[in-house]
């Protein structure tokens, strides 16, 4: 097995497999679309065309590319590694949403499909798939388990101020699980004038692969204006995962700096113990290889192969399977994996919004819990790089809730 | 007799009254463990010509609302995939001879292991396995899993699929094809699709397996429909809404399709 020659291309293999992680498990049905689908996006990697009017719309839509921040005061408060934030906050729609669903909405054109549906749990992935629908002139229709919905109530605002119909899911947990089944379903029934705009890098190939490629814009930039202001290459690049597709968009463009070091932070809930938590690499107990929506990854499942229910304060990462290619990249140990828990991710959500005047959003403060758990044991010269995914004015209503009286 | 057999044998037989098979579908543990197997045991008398079990899954994605509450329900009380492996071989026990697909989606069979899960159907007593996300691109472990233990391994087409895909689930599936008569999930319709006869047309041409029909078939006059169509057609969730109201109910309603086949 030629090992280092796959580390270094990093693509899956044409069945759409990283190493044993990824495929194609899903309904017969859907097979020709998916087939489709990848023919039409690897024609479009090639359209100058394509590409030219992608890079027109992220300079200037999206607002890329999004900056660098030296977080001094909390590198400072810390005491260690030197702390840089990729402010994917600061793109259009408030998170790194926005670089896929562009991507995906542009290709759905392309291939003269007019009706979208898309999944959301934190609802940015359905903000960012309702802005570029608006964008585009198409008709975008969300799936959003009835649970975020309470949780995320701005967000199901602004996507029906964007036009886009906003479909309630009462089946299962009625989290973001439940939302992919239902957008599934949507597709299967209208699969021949549908486009399906998933929100992460997981589901059947080729999506891992095309939302990968969709987000790693935000590696590339951050990798270049890390060498221009600080000259060196980071020592270590933070990110939360859900799906992960923050995470893989940062990873790639280090997968081949091998003093880098990646690590991934998953949401660890109420605490392992409890088993209330989305940490599907951190729980060998209900965390094990499996296949749900379509992929074969890491998945929270009981002893009989039932889903698992999951808990996090943050419904973007609330999610009981994560990307292949984490799977993979773990495996490989090219990437290391930690979590954060409710409590570590709300304490650095208010660290951060204190001493650098950033609110984060609850996902990308996990990733955050993170910097200030491992920042205070490494050297002052040394350089950590945090993928800020998004901003948190959605959470406020979650985190007034958890933090009565302490304001 | 069993296995491929069974199913070569029930397809014989149906040709022979000038008919499709009528193969119910209904899960294990709707409303309870015990009804649904009384259900079924009440369709086999009405003289149903083989089953498909289903197998509860929590992320059921092929499947509209009626077997969604139904399989959560199962699930909710405890049903587990050994469960549904006992009660094969308890319907054996009372009688059931008809042949006896397991239906379940992928993660579980993977939990309990693909070799012992064929290992453990086929001594209770099943005949065959469907696999409803699982594509015959993914499916060569069970497929040579299958071909050593003589149990029949159905593969799908849907209207989507094209001569390429026609040829290749024609060569791995095994006892029969389930043709999947529209583009959506499971449930009753009023009428059937208008493109099916051009839909299994275009399979004939291109298969040479037997082909049964599923998916928004659920009353008399629609069963009718598929005589001269296909050798076999499959009804769930009428069968399945009509257990809520106990198995005798399902049992009446499996008599009444399978009694509209005989008219002419």
């Amino acid at each position: 097995m030629n090992r280092s020659a796959e580390t270094a291309t990093s693509t899956p293999d044409a069945r759409g497999y990283f190493g044993e992680y990824g495929g194609r498990f899903v309904p017969e049905t859907l097979v020709p679309a998916l087939d489709e689908l990848e023919a039409a996006f690897s024609e479009a990697m090639a359209d100058e065309n394509f590409l030219r009017q992608f890079a027109q719309l992220q300079a200037t839509y999206t607002g890329r590319p999004t900056p660098l921040t030296y977080a001094s005061r909390l590198s400072e408060h810390l005491g260690g590694a030197r702390i840089w934030l990729k402010r994917e906050d600061l793109a259009h729609t408030g998170a790194h949403k926005i670089n896929n669903a562009m991507g995906q909405a542009l290709l759905a054109q392309r291939m003269g499909k007019r009706r979208i549906v898309a999944e959301t749990g934190a609802g940015q992935h359905g903000v960012a798939s309702a802005t570029v629908a608006a964008l585009l002139g198409q008709d975008c229709h969300v799936y959003m388990g009835s649970v975020d919905i309470v949780r995320q109530q701005p967000n199901v605002f602004r996507m029906r101020l964007l036009g886009a119909e906003v479909i309630p899911v009462e089946s299962g947990s009625r989290t973001l699980k439940d939302a992919i089944n239902e957008a599934i379903r949507d597709w299967v029934t209208n699969v021949r004038d549908t486009f399906y705009l998933l929100g992460s890098a997981l589901g059947p190939h080729p999506y891992p692969l095309m939302v990968r490629e969709f987000q790693s814009v935000i590696g590339l930039e951050a990798r270049e204006q890390m060498l221009e202001a600080s000259g060196q290459l980071p020592d270590v690049c933070v990110a939360c995962v859900g799906g992960g597709s923050n995470a893989i968009g940062l990873f790639h463009a280090f997968r081949n700096d091998e003093s880098v070091d990646l690590i991934g932070v998953e949401a660890g809930g109420h605490g392992i113990a409890s088993g209330a938590h989305a940490a599907r690499f951190a729980d060998p107990s209900l965390g094990r290889p499996g296949v749900l929506h379509g992929t074969r990854s890491f998945v929270l499942q009981n002893q009989d192969g039932q889903i698992m229910n999951t808990h996090s304060i943050s419904a973007g990462l609330d999610y009981a399977s994560v990307g292949p290619e984490h799977a993979w990249l773990r495996a490989e140990e090219r990437a290391h994996y930690t979590l954060a828990t409710d409590e570590e991710a709300l304490a650095a959500f208010q660290m951060l919004s204190r001493l650098e005047g950033i609110i984060p959003a609850l996902e990308s403060a996990h990733a955050v819990a993170e910097a200030i758990k491992r920042a205070p044991s490494m050297p002052r010269d040394s350089v950590m790089l945090v993928n800020l995914s998004g901003r948190g004015d959605k959470d406020l209503d979650t985190v007034i809730q958890q933090l009565e009286g302490e304001l | 007799m069993r296995g491929l057999h069974a199913l070569k044998a029930m397809f014989a037989n149906a040709d022979e009254q000038r008919r499709p098979a009528f193969l119910p579908y209904y899960p294990v543990g709707y409303p309870d463990l015990e009804s649904s197997l009384d259900a079924i045991v009440a369709m086999s008398r009405a003289g149903v010509d083989g089953f498909e079990i289903g197998i509860p899954f929590s992320d059921p994605l092929a499947d509209g609302p009626t077997i969604q509450a139904a399989t959560q329900r199962s699930l909710e009380q405890g049903t587990t995939v050994r469960d549904c492996v006992a009660a094969v071989r308890s319907l054996r026990e009372r009688g059931v001879d008809q042949p006896l697909l397991l239906m379940g989606y992928l993660n579980p069979l993977l939990a309990y292991g693909v070799e012992e899960f064929v290992a453990d159907i086929r001594e209770a007593g099943a005949d065959g396995l469907l696999v409803p996300d699982l594509p015959p691109d993914e499916g060569q472990t069970f497929c040579d899993i299958c071909e050593r233990a003589e149990m029949a391994l159905v593969f799908f087409l849907a209207p989507t699929s094209d001569a390429h895909r026609i040829r290749l689930v024609d060569e791995h599936s095994t006892g029969f094809i389930y043709c999947v008569s529209l583009t959506g999930v499971t449930g009753e319709r009023d009428a059937l699709p208008r493109d099916l006869q051009e839909f299994i047309a275009r399979v004939r041409a291109g298969a040479r397996n037997r082909l049964v029909l599923g998916f928004g078939i659920s009353t008399p006059g629609q069963a009718r429909q598929m005589k001269g169509l296909v050798d076999g057609f499959v009804v769930g969730s009428a069968l399945v809404r009509a257990g809520g109201d106990g198995p005798a109910a399902t049992g009446a309603l499996a008599a009444s399709l399978r009694a509209s086949l005989d008219r002419e």
